[in-house]
């Protein structure tokens, strides 16, 4: 094997066993930034070892080994330094060899190990970015680099982001237990909140790169897939991934020969991925199995599936795309929701009465600046032929939006609208 | 990436004879961790040629040919697609595979969208964007 190729197989060896490494010596060093450091001390050590001997037969075995040989220099050296300072803290994670063995890596322990991990990176205590950043960092095994590329951000901001989030882990104390009880709801709403987050930043389309956007999506869909394992008993679980198993089968779709984002009542469905898309509709399935009420994910995943098992846009049954945005409008109470319910209804029942709950939302603080809410209605008023108006919504709704691609779209169809004469018939 | 992988036939799959319990077992465990894992997409058994059918394709001729075929080797008696980071990340999911007896498993890296973006010429791109166009002014009328 050529040294590349070498380098490349250990990689691919870190990427699969890393998380596992990071999570068990968590559990014994109770520190999350140690237990990365002393993963990465066998990673070196294998990246020194290993073209020589060859990878070995069971690579995950050897680098445990490695760490916990490291694991236990660490420990005790840390016990010197506290008797020195006259400190007799009740160390619980103790030392070998009673202790904690790590080559009884029964598959509970393991699955225990790695869901710890998920919710120490994904705690609330830190920022949404910092848990992002710490989240693919632990558990997707990539480099400061890759994640800054992922995100478009500098290397040195990701960098920091992480430091911060490992060090403000440690300020809080934070506990390394598993939560339970009433604890587990936030905490696990805090991890679903992350993966989707890293999900939703990977969906705006682009091209391919070696690691770019679009597989962000495929990294938080790898994450909720393991979570949805080892929490195969909460629907929202299921509901998380199969709203990014549906979204994920349109991305071929998603994007026009320039790198045009195409709307979903525009796209050519022939490009869906179908595995994706029944996989979607497989995690519903299982979120609904529970029968446990739906919650805000496993609704808009229904949302998704509606479309999804729509063979053309015309058919597609938006009254029941209403019922469930009703559904969750009264679960989120969020200003956003209530605009897809604006559209879907529209779709549903005409576009006056979509009008109507649009012009409903016009004071609605949070959607001051969201340049979605003048869209819609200049859609709407495109609709109804009120073509001047809707001019001015397109225009205001371009002023608003972040995205240059959107904001072309958007000037565009202002554009439009300005060269339809009043009867409404198109040029 | 995805990547799909092909095991292939061989005389006891073809004869329609199950493996061992512990192979099962193993072979059981190992596609669990795939799915623990992320990794698995989907994967199937296929059954014995017996069962199978052909189409020869020549002009505007259609031949059907019925299975058994003879060439086991090179026949595919599974399959599985994985998402993966990299094709070394599909190899080294595949060692942990509980086969043995000299069996070779492929695994073939599967187009993405966007290797057939780079592909199509500007004149069907351009014809791409100005059916879309089309449909939008229509959708308005």
């Amino acid at each position: 094997m050529s040294s590349g190729a070498t380098h490349r197989a250990i990689e691919a060896v870190w990427r699969i066993e890393s998380a596992r490494l990071i999570g068990a010596l968590m559990r014994v060093v109770h520190d999350v930034g140690v237990a990365e450091d002393l993963a990465q001390e066998a990673f070196i050590a294998a990246l020194e070892r290993w073209p020589a001997t060859g990878i070995p037969e069971n690579p995950g075995a050897w680098l445990m080994t490695t760490a916990k040989n490291r694991a236990f220099d660490h420990l005790r050296q840390r016990k010197m330094r506290q008797r020195k300072h006259g400190e007799f803290q009740q160390d619980t994670a103790g030392l070998p060899p009673a202790g904690p063995d790590f080559d009884e890596s029964v598959d509970d322990d393991v699955g225990d190990d790695l869901l710890r991990l998920i919710f120490i990176a994904c705690h609330p205590v830190l920022s949404k970015d910092g848990r992002a950043a710490l989240t693919l960092r632990l558990l997707g095994g990539l480099t400061t680099d890759e994640i800054a590329r992922a995100f478009l951000v500098p290397e040195p901001t990701i960098a920091q982001r992480i430091i911060r989030a490992k060090r403000t882990l440690g300020e809080a104390c934070v506990p390394f237990e598993m939560p339970h009880g009433l604890d587990l709801p936030t905490r696990l709403s805090s991890v679903m909140e992350v993966i989707y987050l890293i999900f939703n930043e990977g969906y705006v389309a682009t091209n391919g790169d070696d690691w770019t956007r679009p597989e962000l999506c495929q990294e938080a869909l790898r994450l909720g897939r393991i979570l949805a394992e080892l929490l195969d008993d909460e629907a929202e679980v299921h509901g998380l991934v199969a709203l990014m198993e549906l979204h994920a089968s349109r991305l071929p779709a998603r994007t026009g020969a320039s790198g045009k984002p195409i709307l979903l009542l525009d796209q050519d469905r022939s490009r869906w991925d179908r595995l994706l898309l029944h996989r979607g509709l497989a995690a519903l399935g299982r979120a609904e199995a529970l029968k446990q009420p739906l919650g805000p994910y496993a609704l808009q995943a229904a949302i998704a599936a509606c479309h999804a098992r729509t063979r053309v846009a015309a058919e597609t049954d938006w009254t029941r795309i209403v019922a469930l945005y009703d559904a969750l409008v009264e679960l989120t109470q969020s200003p956003i929701v209530e605009l897809n319910r604006a559209v879907a209804v529209s779709m549903a029942f005409g576009p006056a009465a979509g009008l109507e709950l649009v012009d409903a939302l016009e004071g609605e603080r949070a959607l001051k600046s969201y340049h979605l809410l003048p869209s819609v209605r200049g859609d709407l008023l495109m609709k109804l032929g009120r073509h001047a108006e809707a001019r001015v919504e397109f225009e205001r709704a371009a002023s608003l939006a972040q995205n240059a691609r959107e904001r072309t779209l958007l000037l565009a169809r202002a554009e439009e609208s300005r060269t339809w004469p009043s009867s409404g018939r198109p040029m | 990436m995805r990547v799909m992988v092909f095991v292939p036939a061989d005389k006891q799959s073809e004869a329609g004879v199950m493996p061992g319990q512990e192979l099962i077992s193993k072979m059981m465990k190992f596609n669990e961790d795939l799915v623990k894992a992320g990794v698995m997409l989907d994967g199937q058994g296929l059954t014995p040629t017996s069962k199978a059918k052909r189409v020869r394709f020549s002009g505007s001729q259609r031949t059907v040919i019925d299975g058994p075929f003879a060439e086991s080797k090179e026949l595919v008696a599974g399959y599985w697609i994985w998402q993966v980071k990299s094709i070394e990340e599909a190899v080294e999911w595949l060692k942990r595979a509980p086969f043995d007896g000299g069996v070779e498993v492929t695994i073939r890296p599967i187009f993405e969208p966007t290797d057939f973006g780079k592909e199509l010429n500007p004149e069907l791109l351009a014809k791409d964007e100005g059916l879309r166009v089309e449909i939008q002014r229509q959708k308005m009328s």
